[in-house]
Parts: structure tokens; sequence; C-alpha cells
């Protein structure tokens, strides 16, 4: 089975960001960068459905810069086979940055197209349901279980309150919810490997942006409230103020 | 020209994000000039739901009925509120960014090459644009978007609207629905539900959350009980440590790698604060903390704190707010 694996760099969850000097843009002076962890999910998805299939490819694919190279080779020294850099820059909505990767999914061989549910640094949750439109095929998106078997995908995704069970044939295209599996760590041998693994550059330029950013703001700064007390005793003045002052309950 | 808004149902009933999508929309149409449509997809039992619609402020409704729509079916969906917006001429497109929203709305974008703000909390009108205010990094920051292609697509956040009525006596016509394949090339069946019993974290308007200071996936009943309490609009939360450590379902997590929430009123439960975790919580309403750890950031944001053990505090506070809301 050949799986393409698309992945993105962005900020460590544990960075602070907060808006740049120009205004338009978030400050990632000494951040840290490190791969989507949603694409974790993705990824060892698609290198357990090459080891059950006995074979294929697991290519991962990327937009943006020379820098992603890195978060290429980490995907590499987990697993995949090969990477493939598309040089550009992603869109500010998701558009754009779809049909680059769908324009290069087009022209390789591939069964099945997995996404991370979304980025966590836009947080568009746009590209997967943007690349499966484009390429014409169906899709689940936020997918905590899936089962592929003779072509047959079944894959049960996050409602509210439920799940959805969705069933299709392939091509297709899965984008991975947290849960549906346990990503691997990389090894010493996998990352010494991922350094010789085939990595591919394409310049496809920049991605067409049909949204732009007037302002980056900062969330509006929570002052520290007050310690209505300790322990079980406080409890009362708590619900007192809640029902009085905040008028919430 | 006009404003389409989307109202999502379930089981042939309108959702609640139906009706904020709806007031999102009539906000909009009104500082545009425009009328807005309601678009409604599902099984001809649906009709029975197009009044609502009027009643929170459609001026005219696009109905396609159909036992293919009954469930989601994101191609066939997709393809019946592309062309929904293109023969109404729609200057913008809102979607609830639910569950079926934030996968169907980037579907409908591609197919009408037009810009998406995801998760939208504010809408206006600057110079005769639409112009939008996003989350990003879970709420580490702010955006404000403006669309360079039309219609501007838009997707709400739960609960960043407060449906509101806005009476019309509006017209229904019927929306030729002409793709069904792409609804049997995808079958897609509803599960699990039933169980639920509380509303998602997501679209909740209390969030009982708890941490590791649980001490364990057993003592949530704590949790449970004061959800009670404070009735049936409270939902569960949870911190990634406790979802990491497979005590609660990631469908609950709250913070950067789960869910951002604004609820009115928000309880952090032996969550000691992580920098992800307030970044998913932090534009909530009122956010009480109830922590052994005086020191915990948690406090820094809370409006108020109860410093204390939690196993002492929830039984108290259960019965205290049963005693409040005397019974409602």
């Amino acid at each position: 089975m050949n799986i393409i694996v698309c992945i993105k760099r962005v900020p460590d969850s544990e960075s602070r960001i907060a808006k740049a000097k120009d205004g338009t843009s978030v400050d990632t002076q000494g951040v840290k960068f490190v791969l989507n962890p949603y694409d974790e999910y993705a990824l060892e998805e698609a290198l357990k459905l090459k080891e059950a299939a006995g074979g294929g490819t697991v290519t991962v694919m990327t937009l943006g810069g020379e820098e992603s190279k890195e978060t290429l080779r980490t995907a590499l020294a987990m697993g995949a086979d090969q990477g493939v850099l598309l040089k550009g820059k992603p869109s500010v909505d998701g558009l754009g940055t779809a049909e680059k990767l769908a324009a290069a999914i087009a022209g390789r061989d591939h069964d099945l197209v997995l996404f991370g549910k979304q980025a966590i640094d836009d947080d568009n949750l746009q590209v997967p349901s943007m690349v499966a439109e484009l390429l014409g095929v169906p899709g689940a998106t936020v997918v905590v279980e899936l089962k592929v078997e003779g072509g047959k995908v079944t894959a049960w995704r996050e409602i509210e309150g439920g799940h959805e069970v969705v069933e299709f044939e392939l091509p297709g295209v899965i984008a991975a919810q947290k849960g549906l599996n346990e990503p691997r760590y990389p090894s010493l041998k996998g990352i010494m490997q991922a350094k010789k693994k085939p990595l591919e550059e394409l310049d496809v330029g920049d991605a067409e942006s049909r949204l732009e950013i007037i302002e980056v703001m900062n969330p509006p700064v929570r002052a520290a409230g007050v310690i209505v007390g300790e322990g079980a005793d406080a409890v009362p003045e708590l619900v007192r103020r809640l029902r009085e002052e905040a008028k919430v309950i | 020209m006009s404003v389409l808004a989307f109202a999502e149902q379930r089981n042939g009933v309108l959702r609640q994000t139906a009706l904020e999508t709806l007031t999102a929309g009539r906000g909009l149409a009104d500082a545009l000039g425009v009328e807005l449509v309601a678009v409604l997809l599902g099984p001809p039992s649906l009709a029975a739901e197009t009044e609502k619609l009027a009643r929170y402020g459609a001026d005219r409704v696009l109905a396609g009925y159909s036992d293919a729509f009954a469930v989601y079916a994101p191609e066939a969906y997709a393809a019946a509120l592309s062309k929904a917006a293109q023969e109404s001429g729609a200057k913008a497109l809102l979607i609830a960014a639910s569950a079926q929203g934030k996968d169907l709305a980037p579907r409908v974008a591609a197919r009408l090459k037009a810009g998406l703000a995801s998760d939208v909390v504010e809408l206006g009108v600057e110079g005769g644009r639409v112009v939008a205010v996003r989350p990003a990094y879970a709420g580490k920051v702010f955006m404000r978007v403006g669309f360079t292609s039309e219609p501007a697509l838009v997707s709400v956040r739960p609960r960043a609207f407060q449906a509101a009525e806005a009476p019309r006596q509006a017209a229904i016509d019927e929306l030729a629905l002409d793709d069904t394949a792409g609804a049997a090339r995808c079958r897609v069946q509803l599960a699990g539900e039933g169980k639920k019993e509380r509303p998602d974290v997501a679209e909740a308007e209390i969030i009982v959350a708890g941490g590791r200071g649980l001490g364990g996936p057993e003592n949530w009943k704590l949790l449970e009980q004061l959800a009670d309490a404070l009735g049936p609009g409270a939902g569960l939360g949870a911190s990634r440590a406790v979802v990491d450590a497979g005590w609660r379902p990631h469908g609950e997590q709250v913070g950067q790698t789960g869910k951002t929430v604004a609820p009115p009123l928000y309880f952090a439960v032996g969550i000691s604060g992580a920098i992800q975790h307030l970044a998913g919580m932090q534009t909530a309403g009122c956010v009480v903390a109830v922590n052994k750890d005086a020191e915990a950031p948690i406090f820094k944001i809370a409006d108020y704190g109860i410093v204390g053990d939690l196993f002492d505090v929830l039984p108290r506070l259960t019965e205290e707010i049963k005693k409040a809301r005397g019974g409602n």
C-alpha cells in the first residue's frame, strides 16, 4: 500500500506565542519547532498500515521552506521511506496550501492520503478536506479509529456526543485525531537511516492566500482574581460570589 | 445578493449551533444590507423545522430534502451548499464550526475557490469587506482577517454568538438536489449516540474540568456530580496529562492539542495550568480554580480560587450549588 502523509513544522505546544512587532504576524524568535503533534498520529497509522499490508511506501510531504527539511527528517526517522519538500510559502487560509499539495499528490501513485486533523499553529482544520475535494475523493476527518481491508476504508470520526462511522473505497483522505494510535519514537537506528533516505525538493512557488491578516492581537490579559479561602469552609462564600457577583449560576 | 447561513441538523432536528449561525448571519446581512438565506439539508421530515429558521432571522429558506441527506454526506452536502451559494449570489456563507461544519466548510471552499476563516468569534464589515476575528495557536493569539475572495466563507465557533430571535416572514424555496451520488460513494452512520447525557466540551455552557489532582479516573464521579448539580448545560473537560494517562477520552481534552473553549463558566479542578491548557480556556467568562497548590499557575488567571484538598472541596461545592440552584 502506498501512502502519502502530509505534515507541517509548527511551534511546540509549550511555546509562548505573541504578536510580532509588525502587528500582522507572530513572534517565533526563540521558539522550538516540532513535527505537528497530530501528524505523528497520521504517520504512525501510515506505518502500521504499510506493515500490515506487507509492502508499499510511506511518503511524507510538506509545503514550506528549507527549515522544513528537519521536520521531514524527523518523519523519516520514525520510519517513512521518502520525503518530498514542496518549496514555497503556505497560504493564510488552507486553500492555497491544499492546491499545492493536491497537485503534487495527484501526480504520484497513492492509495491513501493521511493528515493530522489540524496544524496547531493556524488551527485552520481545512487542508485535509480541501485536498479530498480537489482530488475528487471521499474522506473522513477527526478520525479516532481506522480499518483498511481489501481496499475498503472504515473510519470512526469524533462528533459531539458520539461518532460517525464513515465507509468508502480507496483512494481517499483521512485526518487523524489524537487517540488513533500511540506514535512510536524514532530509534537511534532510524535517525541514522533517515539521513540516507531520499528527500526530493520541488520549487512550487508560494501558495495563493484568499485571506489577509489585518492584525494579530494578543488575547485580553486575565487579571488574577481572588482566593476565596482555604478548604471546604470557603465553599459557601465561593457559591455566594458566583451567584451574586459573577451571576453565573 | 445575500448572506447564507447553513442550518445544521441531526436526526431531523436543528442543532443549537444552527441557531447561533443564523444569529451571526443576521448581523452580517444587516451590516451588508442584504437578505439572510438559511440553507437546510436533510430528510423530508425536516420541513417541520423551517418555522424556527424564520424565527431566528432568516428572510428566506432554501431547503433541500432527500433521504440521502438524512445523515451528513461530505461530498453531496458540499455540492448542494456550493450550488446554493452560487445560485443566490452569496456575499458570505456561514457554517457552524461543529464536527460536521469543520469537515464540510473546507470542501465548500475548495469547490467555490474561496477563502475560509475557521472558528470565527467576531464578524463585521469594513469598507464593504467582510472581516472576521479568529483564534490561532489555540487562543494564544487572535487574528483579524479580511477576505480577498468571494464569497466570504466563515465557520462560526460554537457559543461565540448567542442565538437570538429576530422573527421574519420567510419564503421557503426548494433547493433542487442534483448530486446525491457522493452520498452513495461515502456511507456515513451515526454511532454511540444516546449514551450521551452531557453536552460536548466545545459546546457546553459550563465546563467542569479535571486534572491530575483527581488522582485517578475512578474519582471522576466527583466531577460528574458537580456537573449534574450545575444542570444540563454542564459538560466535562480534562487536562492533557489525564488524557495522555488514559483516564479520560481525548474528546474531553481542553488546550492546544485538544479543544479551545470559551464557556461562561469554567471549573478547573486539580489542574495546575500549563501554557497549552491556559491557551485553550483563557477566554472563558468566569474561571473557578480548586487546587491544593497555592502557587499553581491556574490561580493567576482564575476569577475565584479555593486552595485546598479537592476531595473535601468538591462534595461541599456540589451540595452548596444544589442548594443555591434550589431544585432548578
